[in-house]
């Protein structure tokens, strides 16, 4: 039983999602990428005749479907059979994050920066809000998230899903070292 | 229901990134410093695996169970692919979360991640109403 609340190795989780590719493949010719739904729910709710949201967005609504798939498997990996202890991260990043006051980890994410009452002060609305709308602007803008070019185009051998990973890797290290801590100390 | 198999592969894949803790704001802090292997670990399996079945595919010239043929997914590159890219990652390295985990966030129970998942479409919506002015 107890093997069902501990997370995974990568050893287990990274092939895991990697078979995720193929499955999609020939069960339904369907390619991994998740940023686009994002795209349809625009589409599909506030069009607004803008012309890069005038498509057949219901052509691809498995992809919909496939992320609500995500969500209860969320559910069940992160809610019904939660890790109770907190993320095994390197003493350093906890003591980095320490240091910029933060808390020992617990859960999935800090509470601490991501509640309700923090979406109003200028540190959660800028890591929430502004990071969020980062990750939707950047995404739609690259034509692809972690999943479409980091797992499924470089599995696919692309080169252009190779400088858009590579870019986002920097942009993320970059980010992590000169702005966060100002961010995390606001 | 044709569509129900991609709720299962969808389940499948949410477990997975959860149990891998690939949903962790605090894994991808760690990541981004350089701390531990354990992301890039993930990344650099998930890849090779990827790679060798698409490459059976391709060999074997498998179609799908529903008999469509196989297309190889193939991916253009413009401006975006590094503008975007480095938008995209100073928000990953902020919210500690790609679209994938937004969605598996909010289910293992934090609900506030709406939130940012909103934000993302609010930014996706302005990048199709700006795109005629960004560098293509």
């Amino acid at each position: 039983m107890e093997l069902l609340y501990k997370p995974w190795p990568w050893y287990v989780a990274g092939p895991l999602i990697g078979i995720t590719v193929p499955l999609l493949l020939l069960l339904g010719s369907k390619s991994l990428g998740i940023s686009s739904t994002l795209r349809q729910v625009c589409a599909a709710c506030i069009p607004a005749n803008i012309p890069f949201l005038q498509y057949d967005w219901r052509k691809d609504s498995w992809n919909l479907i496939f992320v609500i798939g995500i969500f209860i498997g969320g559910f069940l990996g992160g809610y019904v059979f939660a890790n109770p202890n907190p993320v095994a991260i390197s003493t350093s990043t906890i003591n980095f994050l320490k240091e910029h006051g933060l808390n020992e980890p617990s859960g999935l994410i800090p509470a601490e920066l991501f509640n309700w009452s923090s979406l109003i002060t200028l540190k959660g609305f800028l890591i929430m809000i502004v990071g969020g709308f980062m990750v939707g602007f950047g995404t739609r803008y690259a034509r692809g998230c972690t999943s479409g070019h980091g797992i499924l185009g470089l599995s696919a051998l692309q080169w252009p899903s190779l400088l858009a990973t590579a870019s986002f890797f920097l942009g993320g290290i970059l980010f992590c070292r000169f702005v966060l801590p100002l961010i995390l100390d606001l | 229901m044709k569509n129900l198999k991609y709720l299962f592969i969808g389940i499948f894949f949410g477990v997975v990134l959860t149990k891998g803790e690939a949903t962790s704001w605090y894994r991808m802090q760690e990541m981004f410093r350089f701390e531990s292997f354990h992301m890039f670990a993930i990344f650099m399996t998930a890849i090779p695996v990827g790679a060798l079945s698409l490459f059976i595919i391709k060999k074997l010239n498998l179609k799908s169970t529903e008999g469509q043929p196989i297309e190889m997914p193939k991916k253009n590159f413009n401006k975006g692919t590094i503008l975007g890219s480095l938008i995209f990652g100073f928000g990953w390295a902020l919210t500690g979360a790609c679209p994938g985990p937004l969605y598996a966030l909010i289910g293992s129970g934090y609900v506030v991640t709406i939130a940012t998942l909103l934000a993302a479409i609010a930014g996706t919506w302005c990048y199709a109403y700006f795109q005629k002015y960004l560098p293509q």
